[in-house]
């Protein structure tokens, strides 16, 4: 008999085995997927994994995907270490992405250096103000920022929905919903010459950093931590509960922001009103499957990167559906959150002895 | 002697495919990609171009072998996925949504050999061209038949965004309608998304709800047709024939058609003739039609769409001939004129029977 015995310690082993384990089992459901299809596995694999990054375009590629993920998911692992549930990020992700075309598009006319550096500090604080919305809510009305946060991502898409129909539509372009092209100024410097990959990956690095430094370092962190493992003892030690709302959503919301910005700002070149990409919801699993940890989170928004980009390369050289990309998503976490019971369980076998 | 002919036609064979390209003499097939918006599904705007790349293949046969990649969404995506077809040995790629514009125009000034085709923008290029339908033609036809049909003459239309293209088509609408009906008033309710179902049916119960009897949409989806045949009114499809989601209800659709004018495009660029061009069709191209008509039509409304049918393919008859007076009495064309495709492509307004207001009105 196969039983489950709770472990009197959560394993630290098995709490970065699991991901590795649930990616070894995603791999292996993916063969089954494509010999099922009647594809070749091998093939399959070869052009999820190996073909997107088989040249140096393929990573700068790769590296720009990643970008986005790793931004909004940094920035909600520091709530998420304190039980602060921003579901958000896709809306803080689009106001970031305003805030940043505001500056771009009331600049247009001007040179300066400092269009930038202004973009990206109205981007975090467009995507923080928009995240302040459930902090204040919860910490004033006691509202639930699970729902408040994602209802306003309804509300920020029809708020981009209005501004490039109405007061930012580009006058040239023909009644279409988008701003004019950002000019040279507004645009972040690509890293590497032929490609895509623009500064925002630096900023992204950096985010990571700052986060690693903040959740592992700090004191501040550390309460925060405390507050999500064991609410009472922060309480008793006189944590502010307030205050691990507002730092666990401000940082999730300007993180998101500073995405939205480089996503605009870089591949982009102008706001439309399509920037619902997902990446803010994709960062929730992003940061889950990094187990909230910065060095985590870098190699899961790599690895999830690898499989939007795999996904099309599995259309584009295979004939499968879109669907495939989610179908990967959808098991890795599925095996991630099956193979974490093993943090607090263990596998016996034989009977439980009285 | 004969010997010695054939080696000098061989040889000079050899010579002729070293100096082309290998891909004509060796007969490997033109590699052709797609890039859509959507999923495919079974009906909507990326289904009809999924049949056009299926007729395509069909008429080209082993000349070409197409590749599609769906649901890319109108952002940095979309560069990867067009300069993955262009540098992966695709001879031409079709970029079928209005959002892949600006990539298309940065990877084909990359790709100087591959010929790029984008539809319904407003940009072309040396190896870059555009193509969209004149899909106003059919929405006239359909208005002519509403207003044959509706007996509240009220008539209910759910669109998606409020852009020149869509425009066009409820303002088409409303005129045909009013040229047999002048009493109709059309109502609009917009639900700020290409494609959502749950969305789409509520708008158009709202629209029956308010009296309309008659109602179509500018969306995706087939729910408008669903909701009709559910309530027991009428409704046009639209890109696809729907009449499978509302048989009853279903009076014709206006129908998206891209496949002659995708086999055209791809025998030019082989023949090495094709040029960048401005490509915006209609009836008289093949590239818009109407879907049978429901026998509910009367014998004599069947006859009157069929001639204006006629006139729209002969090139005789324009949807949008003045005058034409906007919502607020503003005459925007004098009566006789045409209204020329610059100020087709930048319409901003709604035409007079028009009942509701456009949003965003500076």
């Amino acid at each position: 008999m196969l039983r489950l015995e709770p472990r009197t310690e959560a394993s630290r082993l098995m709490q970065w085995c699991s991901p590795l384990l649930a990616a070894t089992l995603t791999l292996l459901a993916g063969l089954a997927i494509f010999w099922l299809l009647d594809k070749d596995p091998l093939e399959g694999l070869h052009y999820f994994l190996i073909s997107p990054v088989k040249d140096l375009y393929g990573v700068s590629e790769l590296l720009l995907k990643a970008t986005p993920l790793m931004l909004c998911a940094i920035g909600l692992a520091v709530g998420f270490r304190a039980n602060v549930w921003n579901i958000g990020a896709e809306g803080q992700f689009m106001l970031g992405a305003v805030g940043a075309s505001g500056v771009a598009l009331y600049f247009a006319e001007s040179d300066s250096a400092l269009i930038l550096p202004a973009m990206l500090l109205a981007g975090a604080l467009a995507g923080a103000l928009w995240a302040a919305i459930p902090a204040f809510l919860r910490t004033r009305f006691s509202a639930n920022e699970i729902l408040v946060s994602l209802m306003l991502v309804y509300v920020a898409q029809l708020f981009v929905s209005w501004l490039v129909f109405g007061p930012w539509r580009d006058p040239m372009g023909f009644g279409f919903p988008q701003t004019a092209m950002f000019h040279d100024a507004a645009l972040l410097p690509t890293l590497l010459d032929g490609t895509r990959l623009h500064l925002g990956f630096v900023f992204a690095l950096g985010a990571l950093a700052l986060g690693y430094v903040f959740m592992n370092r700090s004191y501040t962190g550390f309460k925060m931590r405390v507050a999500g493992e064991a609410a009472e003892a922060a309480r008793y030690a006189g944590f502010s509960a307030r205050r691990v709302i507002w730092i666990g959503l401000l940082s999730g919301g300007a993180a998101a922001g500073v995405a939205g910005m480089a996503e605009v700002a870089g591949p982009m070149g102008q706001l439309t009103d399509k920037l619902n990409f997902g990446y803010g919801f994709a960062a929730i699993i992003v940061a889950f499957v990094g187990r909230l940890h910065a060095f985590g989170i870098l190699l899961a928004s790599l690895l999830m990167a690898l499989l939007y980009i795999g996904g099309e390369q599995a259309q584009q050289y295979m004939n499968l559906p879109s669907s495939i990309s989610m179908v990967f998503q959808g098991l890795l976490l599925f095996f991630l959150l099956g193979s974490d019971v093993f943090i607090h369980y263990r596998l016996r076998i034989g009977r439980a002895r009285a | 002697m004969t010997d010695r002919r054939q080696f000098m036609l061989s040889a000079s064979a050899a010579a002729l495919a070293a100096a082309l390209p290998g891909s004509l003499l060796a007969q490997e097939a033109t590699r052709i990609g797609f890039v859509y918006v959507s999923p495919i599904g079974d009906a909507g705007w990326t289904y009809q171009h999924d049949l056009a790349r299926k007729e395509l293949e069909a008429s080209l046969g082993s000349k070409v072998q197409t590749r599609f990649v769906e649901n890319v969404a109108e952002g940095a995506d979309a560069e990867r996925v067009i300069r993955e077809f262009a540098a992966s040995g695709h001879k031409i790629v079709f970029a079928t949504s209005f959002g892949y514009m600006n990539y298309v125009e940065r990877v084909a000034r990359q790709f100087p050999n591959v010929t790029f085709l984008h539809a319904t923008g407003y940009k072309s290029g040396r190896n870059f061209g555009n193509y969209n339908a004149r899909f106003y033609e059919g929405r006239y036809l359909n208005g002519v038949i509403a207003g044959r049909m509706t007996k509240s003459k009220i008539l209910g239309y759910v669109g998606a965004f409020p852009i020149p293209e869509v425009l066009q088509g409820i303002n088409a609408f409303t005129l045909g309608a009013k040229s047999v009906n002048p009493d109709i008033e059309v109502r609009v309710i917009w639900v700020n998304s290409w494609y959502d179902p749950g969305k789409e049916r509520e708008a158009a119960m709202t629209l029956i709800s308010q009296g309309a009897d008659v109602v179509t949409q500018h969306t995706d989806s087939t729910a408008v047709v669903q909701a009709a045949e559910e309530r027991g009114v009428y409704a046009f499809g639209y890109h696809s024939d729907m009449s499978k989601y509302g048989p009853k209800a279903h009076l014709t659709a206006t129908t998206h058609h891209w496949g002659e004018f995708y086999t055209r495009t791809v025998n030019a660029v082989l023949a090495g003739t094709w040029k960048a061009e401005n490509i915006w069709g209609g009836f008289k191209d093949g590239m818009v039609r109407l879907a049978p008509l429901n026998p509910a039509i009367p014998a004599a409304v069947q006859a009157e769409v069929k001639a204006l049918e006629e006139k729209l393919t002969a090139g005789t008859f324009h949807p949008f001939t003045g005058p034409i007076v906007d919502q607020a009495g503003k005459e925007r064309l004098s009566a006789g004129a045409v209204m020329d495709d610059v100020a087709l492509g930048k319409m901003d307004f709604f035409v007079q029977g028009v009942a509701s207001r456009l949003p965003n009105t500076r």
